[in-house]
C-alpha cells in the first residue's frame, strides 16, 4: 500500500497540536461540573512526629469552606500498595510536608483560606535528614529500583585495581533533583453512587485505577480514570500520587465533584524526587587504556515510608569491558520525603559519575576521551554476558565527532579563551535499557472506511496518539488520515504507563498486533462491513514481556561546548549535540523534541538545578520555581539531536527502542567534562553554579577576567 | 480586629466597599466582592468577584477559559501569561477586581472567529514547539507580547546598549531567548520555540 | 488568603486617606510581590488601596535637569524610556536584569522598592523568621543561606533585599518621594532601606501610611557613564547572587565622582561609600579600583556557606568599574 514505507518514521504533526496551541486541550483541573468544589491540602509542619490535635473550626467558620478532612474523620481506606498514598489515615508524620489535612471549599480562595486556618498541633520527634557516605543506618538493600540486584561482582576488582598501571579513585555527588512538570499533580474526582470517575494528571490510568480499586475496595469496573492531556510528568506521575486519593476521598465525603490541584511548593515533598546520590568510582586501566577494574559504589537515601533505591550503579554493568567489575548500592532511610522516579532514574546520575570518571581517566592516560570509550567497547554485556541485540555507541561517538568538529579540539585544558571567558568542550556516552510491557489494544474497521484504534496510552507530551496512529497505519497498510485513535481512558483496557521509555514499544506492539489481526480478518471478509464494523483485539501478555536472550539497550553520545566566565563563575552551554542509536525512530519530529527535551533537562542538572535538604527543618529549601532553577530560555542556546540508523530485529514489531530518557543521560557529564576542559578544574559535585565554580576558580588562582593579572 | 469596620471612605465614588456583614452569628458570610467588568477576547463580562480572585482563576473558573494555565500560581513560570490591554502579564498575580475596565486577550482569543490560527500559533504547530502543551498558551501569549515590545522599542537585558532609544529592536535568537525567559518549559521545547518565533519575524 | 476590602484611589490624598481609614491596609501596585506574599499568608492585609490608577505614571524632566519617575511607572516602561536609557543606563540595565518581561510589565517603581526579601524562611509560615514574626528566631542564620547577606546583617536577620532596580537607584543618588499623613518628604534611596539590627520587621524608613509617589534621579549623575551587572544561578529570570551598579565620572585624569552600590549582599542595596571615598581623586587604575573595592568589602562577614559572595561582588565591581573607565595601560 502506498505511503506505508514512509508513515512510520515520518515527521508527522501531533494529532492534538491544534488543541494545545489554541488552549482547548483539557487537563485534569479543567473538567468543571455543577457543584464542583476545590480542595487544598495542609502539609505537616514538623519533620517527624505525630499529629496530636486538629482544630478545624477556624476553617469551618470561613465562608465557602465545606469540609476539613484529617486522619480523625477521613474515610478509612485499605492499605495501598504504595504507602505514600495512605493519606489522612493516621496521625503519624513521616516527613515534613506530608499531608495531614485537606480543606474542601466552594472556591479555590475558600479552600486555601481554610487550609491556612486549620490548627494542627504536633508532637515532634528528633529527625535525621542528612545523607552521608558513612551514615550508620545505611544498608545494602535486596534490590535497587527496577528490580536490579543491589550488588554485582565479577572477577576481583580490588586486586585488579591495586595492580593497575593507572588508577582513578574519585567521588561525585548529585543533589536531590525535582521533576517539576509544568502541570502540578492534579485530580478531579466524581462519585455517582458507587461509581468513581477521575480525571488525573497521570502517566498511566491503569495503575491509578488498580490502586484506587484496592484502596476504596471497589471492583475495577466501577472506576474510570481519564488522562486526556497531561502536562508532563518525567516519572513523578508514573504511579498515582496523593492528589487522586485526596480528590476521591473529598468527593466521597462532600458528595461533590472535587478538584485537588497540588500547590507547586508542596510538590517536592509529596510527588517524589530524584534521590541524592554519593558515588565512589574506582577505575583501573592498563597503559593501553583498557579498563582492568571498574568499581562503582552508590550511597543514596530513602524515606521511612518506603524503600526506593536510585539504581545509579546499574549502567556500569552495561557500558565498558572490564575484567573486574563491581557495582553496589547502599541506602540510608531518613526522615525525608520519599524519592521516586525522575527521568532516567539510575542511568542519569550514574552516568554522570561514570562518564565524568571516564573523562578523568582519559586525562590521566593522555588518551582522547572518545578513543578511550571506543577502546573499552565490550563484545557482550559485561554483567550478563548476553550478546547485545544492537549496540552502536561507537557509531554515535564517531558521528558526533564529525558533526561537532571534535577533531579540531585542542585537548589541553584551559587552552581556549575569549576575553574573560574560558571555552571548553566535552563528551560523554549515554545508555538506557529497552523496556517493554504487555498491553491491550483493539482495532476496528468501520463501515465509513476509517479505522478506530483504541489503546490506553497516555500522552504526556511524547506524541503517543500520533505515533500509535502511525504504527496502526503502517500495520494496516492504510493512509494515516484513515486512522482514528482513542487513548488515556482506563476503560479501554490495561496498559503500562508512559515511563521507562517503554510506552511506545508497549502500546505500539499491541496496536501493531491488533491491526495485523484486523488485516487478516478483513482479508477474509467480503462484502460491506457490518454496522459495528469488524474488530480485532490484542493482548501482548507473554510476548512483550518474554525473556530475551539479548541485552537490549539504547546508546548515545553527547558533546557539549561551554563558556566559563572568569569574572563570575557563570557557566553557559553554548552548544549541546547528541547522537543516539535507539532502534527505528518512529516519528522524526516528536522524537527530536524528546531527545532535545531530555538534553535540556540534563543541562539543568549540570548547571542550574540545585536542591537542599534543610537539616534543621527536614524539607527541601528550594521548593518553588523561583528558587529551584529549571533552565529558562536564555540557558538553552543550541541543542541538536541526531540519530544513526539502527536496525534491530530483537525488539518489537516496530524495531524501536525508547527515546524519552536517554537524552538526559550523559548530558550533565558532557557539560561537566567541558567545564574541566575549559578551566582545568575537575568538579565532582553538581550543579555548576557560580558559588561552586567561582570558588574553585579562585582556588586555582585564575586571573580575574577583564582586570586579570 | 473588626472586619466589619471597612466602609467606603474618602471622597471618591470609586471606593468600593469591603466587607459585607461578616461573622454575624455563626453562619459565615460571603467574603467581600465587587462588580467588575472586563472585556475578554472582545466580549464584555461583568462579574461580582471575590476580591481574592486573581485574573487566572477568573478566566479558568468563572469564564471557562482554561487556556491560561496554572503552573505555579506565584509568577514563577509564565504558564498563566495573557495580554492585559495588549501587554503580557502573569494573570496569577493580578487581582481581577483591580482590572475593572481592562481588555484581556487569552490564547482562546488569538485566532479570531474563523479557523485561521494566529501566526504565532501556526508557527508553534509547524515547528513542534511544545510537547506536553501546558506552558504553550503562556509561551504563545508571551511571544506575541514580546514581539510588540520589541517593535515599540523596548530593549532587553541582551540588547546592545548602543541601540538607539525609541527605535524597534531587531530580534535575533539571543534576544528571543532572553525575552521569553519568563516562560518555563520543562519539556525543553525552547529551541523549537525560538525557531517558531523566528519564523513569525521573518 | 484572608478576605480584604478593596479601595481604588484616584488621587494621592484619596489613597492616603483610605489607607488611614483601614487599619492593616496595604497599597497595591503591580502586585507582583504583594499578591505572591498574600497567597503564602505572609502578608495579610485587611484592605488593599489600589494606587495603580493614580496619575503617577509619568516620567518627567525637571527644570534642574533631574528626572522624576512616577511611582506607578511600570518597570518595563522605565527601562525603555529614552531619557533613562541615555542618561542613566545603569538603571535601565538593572531593571532589565530583573524578573521577566511579564513581571516587568506589571511591577511599578514604588512597588519594586518595597518588595520584600525572597528568604525561604520568610516565605514559609511554618518556620521561624524574625522579619515575618519578630521574636521567633532566624531560620537562615544556621540554615540554608547561600543566597543570604554578607554585609550589615544581624543575629536577628540575614536576609537580602532582592531588587536590582534599587541598587542602580542607590548608586545614581536617586531620592524617594513620599507622601503621608504628615505631608511630603524625600529620602535618598541609599538610606531608604534599613539594616536589620534588632528590627528586621522594618524593611525601610517609610512611615505608616506613607505612599511612595515617585523617584527623582538627580541631574548630577545624568549622562555620566554608569552600568549594572549581576551574577545569577541561571541566565535569566533569577534573583542576583551578587550585583553591582556603578557610576563614574573622570575629570583631569582622576575620578571626580563615584557612585557604587552592591545588590544581594545585604538587607538593603549596599552603597559603597568607603570605596567611593577612596576612589575620588585617584587615577582610575586597576590598583585603585582593587584598593577601593577591597576597602569596602573588608567589612563583609560571610555566613557559613556564602563566602563566595565576597569575591563575586569584588569581581563584578572591578569588571564594571573597568568598563566605565578602562584603566590606562600601565
Amino acid at each position: 500500500m502506498t505511503g506505508t514505507e514512509t508513515v512510520l518514521g515520518a515527521p508527522v504533526e501531533r494529532r492534538e497540536g491544534r488543541e494545545k496551541v489554541t488552549g482547548t486541550a483539557r487537563y485534569a483541573a479543567e473538567y468543571d461540573a455543577v457543584g464542583r468544589a476545590q480542595a487544598w491540602p495542609v502539609p505537616a509542619a514538623v519533620a517527624r512526629g505525630r499529629v496530636t490535635g486538629v482544630d478545624p473550626s477556624p476553617a469551618l467558620t470561613l465562608p465557602g469552606v465545606l469540609a476539613v478532612l484529617t486522619h480523625e474523620n477521613a474515610p478509612r481506606l485499605a492499605d495501598p500498595q504504595d504507602p505514600t498514598l495512605a493519606v489522612l489515615q493516621s496521625p503519624h508524620v513521616p516527613h515534613r510536608g506530608w499531608f495531614v489535612g485537606l480543606v474542601v471549599g466552594e472556591t479555590l480562595e475558600a479552600a486555601r483560606a481554610g487550609a491556612a486556618a486549620v490548627r494542627v498541633t504536633y508532637e515532634a520527634e528528633d529527625h535525621d535528614v542528612t545523607l552521608t557516605a558513612d551514615h550508620p543506618e545505611a544498608y545494602v538493600p535486596d534490590m535497587a529500583n527496577g528490580g536490579f540486584p543491589a550488588v554485582t561482582e565479577h572477577g576481583d576488582p580490588d586486586a585488579a585495581f591495586a595492580s593497575s598501571a593507572t588508577r582513578l579513585d574519585v567521588e561525585y555527588r548529585v543533589p536531590p533533583l525535582h521533576n517539576h512538570p509544568m502541570e502540578p499533580h492534579t485530580s478531579t474526582a466524581r462519585w455517582d453512587g458507587d461509581r468513581l470517575t477521575v480525571h488525573s494528571s497521570s502517566q498511566g490510568t491503569t495503575a491509578v485505577r488498580t490502586e484506587l480499586a484496592s484502596m476504596f475496595e471497589l471492583p475495577e469496573d466501577r472506576i474510570t480514570v481519564l488522562a486526556e492531556h497531561v502536562g508532563g510528568g518525567f516519572g513523578s506521575k508514573g504511579t498515582p500520587r496523593a492528589d487522586v486519593v485526596l480528590a476521591a476521598l473529598a468527593a466521597r465525603t462532600t458528595g461533590r465533584p472535587v478538584t485537588v490541584a497540588l500547590p507547586r511548593r508542596y510538590l517536592p515533598a509529596v510527588v517524589g524526587h530524584r534521590a541524592p546520590t554519593l558515588h565512589r568510582l574506582r577505575l583501573g586501566a592498563d597503559a593501553g587504556g583498557r579498563i582492568t577494574s571498574l568499581d562503582h559504589e552508590v550511597t543514596t537515601h530513602t524515606s521511612r515510608v518506603k524503600e526506593f533505591v536510585e539504581q545509579a550503579a546499574v549502567p556500569a554493568r552495561v557500558m565498558y569491558a572490564a575484567d573486574a567489575l563491581r557495582t553496589s548500592h547502599r541506602v540510608a532511610p531518613l526522615d525525608v520525603p520519599t524519592p521516586s522516579w525522575m527521568r532516567a532514574p539510575g542511568e542519569c546520575p550514574g552516568m554522570y559519575a561514570l562518564e565524568s570518571a571516564m573523562d578523568e581517566l582519559a586525562t590521566d592516560l593522555g588518551i582522547d576521551p572518545v578513543e578511550l570509550r571506543i577502546r573499552n567497547e565490550p563484545e557482550t554485556e559485561p554483567d550478563s554476558g548476553k550478546p547485545f541485540s544492537s549496540r552502536n555507541l561507537v557509531q554515535c561517538l564517531r558521528e558526533g565527532v564529525r558533526r561537532f568538529g571534535w577533531a579540531d579540539r585542542d585537548p589541553r585544558p584551559g587552552s581556549r579563551r575569549a576575553g574573560p571567558l574560558l571555552v571548553g568542550s566535552g563528551v560523554a556516552a549515554a545508555t538506557y535499557p529497552v523496556l517493554v510491557s504487555p498491553c491491550a489494544a483493539s482495532a476496528r474497521a468501520l463501515p465509513d472506511g476509517d479505522f478506530l484504534v483504541r489503546v490506553n496510552a497516555t500522552d504526556i507530551g511524547t506524541g503517543a496518539r500520533t505515533v500509535c496512529a502511525q504504527i496502526a497505519a503502517d500495520a494496516l497498510g492504510v493512509p494515516l488520515d484513515r486512522v482514528r485513535i482513542e487513548v488515556a481512558d482506563s476503560g479501554i483496557g490495561f496498559a503500562p504507563m508512559a515511563g521507562g521509555s517503554s510506552g511506545t514499544a508497549s502500546w505500539g506492539w499491541s496496536v501493531h498486533e491488533a491491526c495485523v489481526r484486523l488485516g487478516g480478518r478483513l482479508a477474509g471478509h467480503s462484502g460491506p462491513l457490518p454496522g459495528e464494523g469488524i474488530v480485532a483485539d490484542a493482548d501482548t501478555s507473554g510476548t512483550a514481556d518474554a525473556d530475551s536472550p539479548f541485552a537490549r539497550h539504547a546508546f548515545g553520545a553527547h558533546f557539549a561546548e561551554v563558556t566559563v566566565d572568569t569574572v563570575t563563575g557563570e557557566v553557559r552551554v553554548t552548544r549541546l549535540l547528541g547522537v543516539f542509536a535507539a532502534g527505528r525512530i518512529l516519528n522524526a519530529r516528536t522524537a527530536r523534541s524528546q531527545f532535545v527535551g531530555g538534553m535540556t533537562m540534563g543541562l539543568g542538572m549540570a548547571l542550574t538545578e540545585d536542591s537542599t535538604v534543610d537539616p534543621a527543618f527536614g524539607d527541601f529549601t528550594e521548593c518553588d520555581l523561583a528558587s529551584y532553577h529549571v533552565p529558562a530560555h536564555a540557558d538553552v542556546a543550541d541543542v541538536e539531536a541526531h540519530w544513526v540508523d539502527e536496525e534491530d530485529a530483537h525488539l518489537n514489531p516496530m524495531g524501536s527502542k525508547g527515546i524519552g530518557e536517554i537524552g538526559i543521560v550523559g548530558s550533565a557529564a558532557a557539560v561537566g567534562n567541558a567545564v574541566h576542559h575549559a578551566t582545568g578544574i575537575r568538579f565532582r559535585e553538581l550543579p555548576l553554579t557560580p558559588h561552586r565554580v567561582l570558588t574553585a576558580l579562585l582556588e586555582h588562582e585564575h586571573p580575574a577576567g577583564m582586570l586579570g593579572a | 480586629m473588626d472586619t466589619r469596620s471597612a466602609q467606603p471612605h474618602g471622597p471618591s465614588r470609586k471606593v468600593i466597599d469591603a466587607m459585607d456583614s461578616q461573622h454575624e452569628g455563626t453562619a459565615p458570610a460571603s467574603p467581600p466582592r465587587s462588580d467588575t467588568t472586563l472585556r475578554v477576547n472582545g466580549k464584555p463580562h461583568t462579574l461580582t468577584v471575590d476580591h481574592r480572585r486573581v485574573l487566572l482563576d477568573l478566566l479558568r473558573e468563572d469564564l471557562g477559559l482554561a487556556g491560561a494555565k496554572k503552573g505555579c500560581d506565584h509568577g514563577q513560570c509564565g504558564a498563566c501569561t495573557v495580554l492585559v490591554d495588549g501587554r503580557r502579564a502573569n494573570s496569577c498575580l493580578l487581582f481581577a477586581v483591580a482590572l475593572d475596565g481592562c481588555e484581556i486577550t487569552t490564547v482562546e482569543g488569538l485566532a479570531g472567529d474563523g479557523e485561521e490560527l494566529h501566526p504565532v500559533q501556526r508557527a508553534f504547530l509547524e515547528r513542534d514547539a511544545f510537547q506536553c502543551g501546558y506552558c504553550t498558551p503562556g509561551q504563545i501569549c508571551s511571544a506575541i507580547g514580546a514581539l510588540a515590545e520589541a517593535a515599540a522599542g523596548h530593549p532587553s537585558h541582551v540588547t546592545d546598549p548602543r541601540t538607539p532609544s525609541g527605535e524597534p529592536v531587531p530580534l535575533d535568537r539571543e534576544e528571543i531567548r532572553e525575552r521569553l525567559s519568563g516562560n518555563i518549559c520543562r519539556c525543553g521545547a525552547y529551541p523549537r520555540i525560538a525557531d517558531a518565533v523566528e519564523d513569525v519575524i521573518s | 488568603m484572608k478576605p480584604f476590602a478593596y479601595v481604588r484611589a484616584d488621587s494621592v490624598e484619596e489613597a492616603t486617606d483610605a489607607f488611614a481609614a483601614h487599619p492593616g491596609a496595604r497599597y497595591l501596585g503591580g502586585g507582583t510581590n504583594l499578591v505572591d506574599l498574600m497567597k503564602l499568608g505572609v502578608e495579610t492585609p485587611t484592605a488593599l488601596v489600589d494606587v495603580t490608577r493614580l496619575p503617577l505614571d509619568v516620567v518627567e524632566e525637571l527644570p534642574d535637569g533631574a528626572l522624576r519617575v512616577g511611582a506607578t511607572v511600570r518597570n518595563s516602561d522605565l527601562a525603555a524610556h529614552p531619557a533613562v536609557r541615555d542618561r542613566y543606563p545603569a538603571l535601565s540595565q538593572a531593571l532589565l536584569a530583573g524578573a521577566s518581561g511579564q513581571l516587568r510589565n506589571a511591577a511599578t517603581t514604588g512597588g519594586n522598592l518595597l518588595q520584600r526579601t525572597r528568604c525561604p524562611y520568610f516565605q514559609d509560615l511554618s518556620k521561624p523568621c524574625n522579619k515575618r514574626e519578630p521574636g521567633t528566631g532566624c531560620g537562615a542564620l544556621e540554615g540554608v543561606h547561600r543566597d543570604h547577606a554578607v554585609l550589615g546583617h544581624s543575629e536577628q536577620c540575614v536576609a537580602t533585599h532582592p531588587s536590582d532596580m534599587a541598587v542602580a537607584l542607590a548608586a545614581l543618588d536617586a531620592r524617594v518621594e513620599l507622601h503621608g499623613p504628615e505631608g511630603a518628604r524625600s529620602v535618598p534611596v541609599a538610606d531608604f532601606h534599613r539594616l536589620p539590627g534588632m528590627h528586621p520587621e522594618r524593611d525601610t524608613e517609610i512611615h505608616p501610611g506613607e505612599l511612595i509617589t515617585g523617584v527623582v534621579l538627580p541631574a548630577a549623575t545624568a549622562g555620566l557613564p554608569s552600568a549594572y551587572r549581576k551574577a545569577r544561578d541561571r541566565a535569566s529570570y533569577a534573583f542576583a547572587l551578587a550585583s553591582v551598579a556603578a557610576v563614574l565620572h573622570l575629570k583631569d585624569g582622576v575620578v571626580d565622582r563615584a557612585g557604587i552600590a552592591f545588590g544581594a549582599l545585604a538587607h538593603r542595596p549596599w552603597r559603597a561609600r568607603r570605596a567611593e571615598d577612596a576612589l575620588v581623586g585617584a587615577a582610575p587604575t586597576t590598583a585603585a579600583f582593587e584598593h577601593a573595592v577591597d576597602l569596602e568589602l573588608a567589612a563583609a562577614e560571610p555566613l557559613r556557606d556564602n563566602a563566595y559572595k565576597v569575591p563575586l561582588a569584588r569581581r563584578l565591581a572591578l569588571d564594571v568599574l573597568g568598563r566605565l573607565a578602562p584603566p590606562a595601560t600601565t
